[in-house]
């Protein structure tokens, strides 16, 4: 059952993808990812990581996205003209994505241990609690900090929005 | 008062003096003169009471380097018989040559610098004789050369003069790069700088009679550059542009004598090497001999006393290298002071009498306008040639005496040039005071001030008396032993017949002539000895020069340097075609970096 | 049967590789952008991927997902700022054409 929740979600998730990189219009091209998204939440759910499927859904697909979305509607883009496509440098990305995905395919099937089934879970233990736990116990520092990356990106994105920048 | 407080203060009262004739004296002659002149006969006075009050001993200054044992130069003066006899001979004739000046540098410019260099060489050579350990000797031999081109180029406006100095003070560096070294190898071997400490230490070298030889040949040197030595004579005559007061003081009796001062210095430790000894005596005898007869073809009147100089302080070394005793070369430095310094005065003498004009050729006929300076250069100019009762023949024939016995060929070399000594004595004697005026100035010649004859006639009574026995015993008796060595009745006939035989040629052939007979150009360009080492400065050290020039023009500073700046240009110029501005170029780069270098990872173990 | 690591990752790669195809081959920038999220994504996967098959004291390995937990929110500040940054450049530029931002070049 597990198997088959993986293979639709993953199969999904792939197709939105594409369609990110590969359709026109900006606001179809938002719509494609906010799919991507729930599919890869979906994912985090067939691996017993509800809270962070719930965190991805809230805060990706919920707030981020729809981020990209006020910015497409605010600078008013439209579908993007075609301009002469630059062979070389098309060619050049292929192959550096080609060449990526044959080394990840090489290593993976080359380690027998990533073959192994999901290993059982003894208890359904609730994951929320103990990520709150490991959080606050052994990252509380890196919890504080982020604390103040949020808010100094909060300062950054208000100075940077100022009509004229003094 | 104390001898160590006399002793230090005739050191040091003459560098005050200098130091004051420097700071306060522009406009005042007679300040400067009378405070240089006080200084020396304060300076006389002192090494009198020390000689007369037999000190000894070594009286400390202050450690200057101490490193313990290993390294330790102090100082000090070392009284002993050797150092009180020179500073007799040195501190008397300053105080009268100081006084010559007066009369000679009255017209001239810089009045006041002359006598500040005066008085500096003073300190210096005093520093010199007083010096306890090599190091210290060394440094004021370095000062004294520095006295030496101040007061050498002292009319410094004139080209002859400034290249005179340049000249004697470089020559002279090249002997004292064999003296530092020798003074280097002495204390790798002994450990000490002392003159003591280095006398006694014959027991070192033992084992390795070459190391001595080689570290006396190296201290020799330094007496090469100083005392004029072939082949490091070249600069004496022509340090005859300086004012003659200096010529007398520094190139005749005193400066010049510093380098036989400090082979009887080191006497006991030299003589104890024979290979160095040898070497010693020959260059003596080869300069006595060599510069004897490039005198007899000289018309200045200087140059004729400069090579005689030469001449006379190869007799000197060669003494020395008889290491028969350590008063032999003293000997003859001693009287050698007395009558050269005279006959350097007199020379001085004419030269103002005839309005500076220096070339024999021009006078004539000078002895009756002159009377006082003729028979005091008569004094001066027997006592040099070895005529009986006067100084230079004890000295002299002493020395011929001792090589008689020791080395024969040294003998018969300074024979010849004991012969052509009078020679070109007479030479000089018949042109300059004989004879017929040949110029204007010869015609109108007068009699120097009485400042200045002063000194000439003082000078002129050591000149007859110091070689007499008495006054030798007096002097030397605790240097050295000064005895007749035994030799055959012949040889006392040689050496009377090579005096007459000098002046009766001289006397015959330059009678009444307008010019010179005898003309030999090998002789008159000085053995084309200044051209060669003109030729070797010119060719060898320029060429030389010249290839290192161009290594650091096209090797170091072409390639290494701006070489090195345009290979990093070029290579940042390079990689600056990386920097297109497109941003999906550069995650491109990014990419296929991070691409490869996991590949890189995965592949290489 | 259960989906094994080996599959995950497959994912979480391919997904990171049209990530990076997107950042390299589109030329407007928001598109860009929203590759770049996807990148992020396609690491938070692995990360998740990697908490549940490597067990640590039986239980799932938390602190894979705690790191989860930072990059999302670390994303989340990432993406407001460079969306101002957007904004300005095209009030700059009048241009979100990736090609026209090109002055930074020698």
């Amino acid at each position: 059952m597990l198997l088959t929740a993986f293979w639709f979600f993953a199969s999904l998730m792939i197709l939105f993808a594409l369609s990110v990189v590969l359709l026109r219009n900006p606001v179809s091209c938002a719509m494609s990812l906010v799919m991507c998204f729930i599919s890869l939440a979906a994912l985090f759910v067939t691996l017993d990581a509800t809270f962070i499927g719930i965190i991805q859904v809230l805060v990706y697909a919920g707030a981020v996205m729809v981020l990209f979305l006020f910015i497409i509607m605010l600078l008013d883009l439209r579908a993007e003209k075609t301009r002469r496509l630059n062979f070389g440098a098309t060619l050049g990305g292929s192959l550096v994505v080609a060449a990526f995905l044959a080394i990840l395919v090489q290593v993976i099937n080359a380690d027998p241990a990533l073959s192994k089934p999901l290993p059982t879970l003894p208890a359904q233990a609730p994951d929320v609690k103990m990520i709150g736990f490991t959080l606050f116990h052994s990252f509380g520092l890196p919890f504080e900090v982020v604390g103040v990356l949020l808010l100094s990106a909060t300062a950054g994105v208000i100075v940077l929005s100022r009509k004229s920048l003094r | 008062m104390h001898l160590s407080t006399v002793a230090w203060i005739t050191l040091v009262v003459p560098l005050v003096a200098a130091a004051l004739i420097l700071l306060v004296t522009r406009t005042s002659k007679p300040l400067a003169a009378g405070l240089a002149i006080l200084s020396a006969l304060i300076a006389c006075a002192g090494g009198w009471i020390l000689f007369l009050g037999n000190a000894e001993g070594t009286f400390l200054g202050f450690n200057w380097i101490d490193f313990g044992n290993a390294f330790s130069i102090p100082f000090a003066l070392a009284l002993d018989p050797l150092s009180r006899t020179m500073l007799v001979v040195v501190t008397t004739i300053s105080p009268l040559v100081f006084i010559y000046s007066i009369g000679y540098m009255r017209e001239e410019e810089g009045f006041w610098r002359f006598f500040a260099g005066l008085a500096l060489f003073l300190f210096s050579m005093l520093g010199i004789v007083l010096a306890d350990n090599l190091v210290m000797m060394f440094i004021f031999w370095e000062l004294v050369g520095v006295s030496s081109y101040i007061l050498i180029g002292h009319y410094f406006g004139k080209d002859s003069a400034a290249d005179a100095a340049k000249q004697a003070f470089l020559v002279n560096r090249i002997g004292d790069f064999g003296f530092m070294l020798g003074i280097l190898l002495f204390w790798v071997a002994t450990g000490t700088f002392t003159f003591a400490g280095i006398n006694g230490a014959a027991g070192v070298f033992v084992q390795n009679p070459t190391l001595l030889g080689i570290a006396c040949v190296l201290i020799f040197c330094g007496t090469v550059g100083k005392s004029a030595q072939f082949p490091l004579h070249v600069w004496l005559p022509n340090s005859m542009e300086g004012p003659t007061p200096v010529s007398s003081l520094l190139h005749a009796a005193t400066m010049v004598a510093a380098g036989v001062y400090l082979l009887a210095r080191i006497f006991p430790i030299l003589s104890a090497s024979p290979g160095a000894c040898e070497v010693v005596a020959v260059t003596g005898a080869i300069t006595a001999l060599g510069a004897g007869i490039l005198a007899t073809q000289q018309d200045d009147i200087k140059g004729i006393l400069a090579y005689s100089t030469i001449s006379q302080l190869g007799y000197m070394v060669a003494g020395a290298g008889l290491a028969v005793s350590a008063a032999l070369p003293m000997f003859h430095l001693f009287t050698h002071a007395f009558f050269k310094c005279l006959l350097f005065l007199t020379a001085g003498s004419v030269i103002i009498g005839m309005h500076h004009e220096q070339n024999i050729w021009q006078m004539g006929g000078l002895g009756k306008k002159m009377p006082v300076t003729f028979l005091t250069y008569l004094c001066g100019m027997l006592a040099l040639s070895g005529c009986f009762f006067f100084s230079g023949h004890y000295s002299k024939d002493l020395i011929m005496a001792c090589s008689y016995e020791h080395h024969r060929t040294v003998f018969w070399m300074l024979v010849v040039a004991a012969a052509l000594t009078p020679f070109y004595m007479t030479r000089q004697a018949m042109v300059v005071f004989f004879g017929k005026p040949r110029s204007e100035h010869a015609r109108h010649a007068h009699e120097s001030p009485l400042v200045m004859l002063v000194p000439l006639i003082l000078l002129a009574i050591p000149a007859v008396c110091a070689g007499y026995p008495f006054v030798e015993h007096y002097f030397f008796h605790e240097i050295g032993s000064l005895a007749e060595p035994e030799v055959p009745h012949f040889v006392e006939i040689v050496f009377a017949a090579a005096f007459f035989l000098g002046l009766g040629a001289a006397a015959l052939i330059y009678r009444n002539v307008e010019k010179d007979p005898i003309r030999i150009p090998f002789f008159e360009h000085r053995f084309y000895i200044d051209d060669l080492y003109f030729w070797i400065v010119r060719v060898i050290q320029g060429g030389i020069a010249r290839l290192f020039s161009f290594i650091d023009r096209w090797f170091i500073d072409g390639i290494l340097v701006r070489g090195s700046a345009t290979v990093v240009w070029t290579v940042g110029f390079a990689l600056r075609f990386l920097q297109v501005g497109n941003i999906q170029a550069y995650a491109f780069f990014f990419g296929a970096g991070v691409v490869g270098l996991i590949y890189l990872l995965l592949t290489v173990k | 049967m259960t989906p094994t690591l080996a599959n995950y990752l497959i994912a979480s790669g391919l997904l990171f590789a049209i990530g990076l195809g997107g950042v390299m081959l589109r030329r407007s920038i928001i598109i860009i952008f929203m590759s770049l999220e996807m990148m992020l994504s396609a690491a938070n996967l692995s990360l998740v991927a990697f908490s549940r098959y490597g067990l640590v004291a039986g239980h799932q390995n938390f602190d894979a997902q705690v790191l989860v937990f930072f990059i999302i929110t670390v994303a989340a500040a990432e993406v407001a700022v460079g969306l101002a940054i957007i904004v300005s450049l095209y009030r700059a530029r009048q241009t979100t054409h990736v090609e026209d931002l090109d002055t930074l070049k020698f």
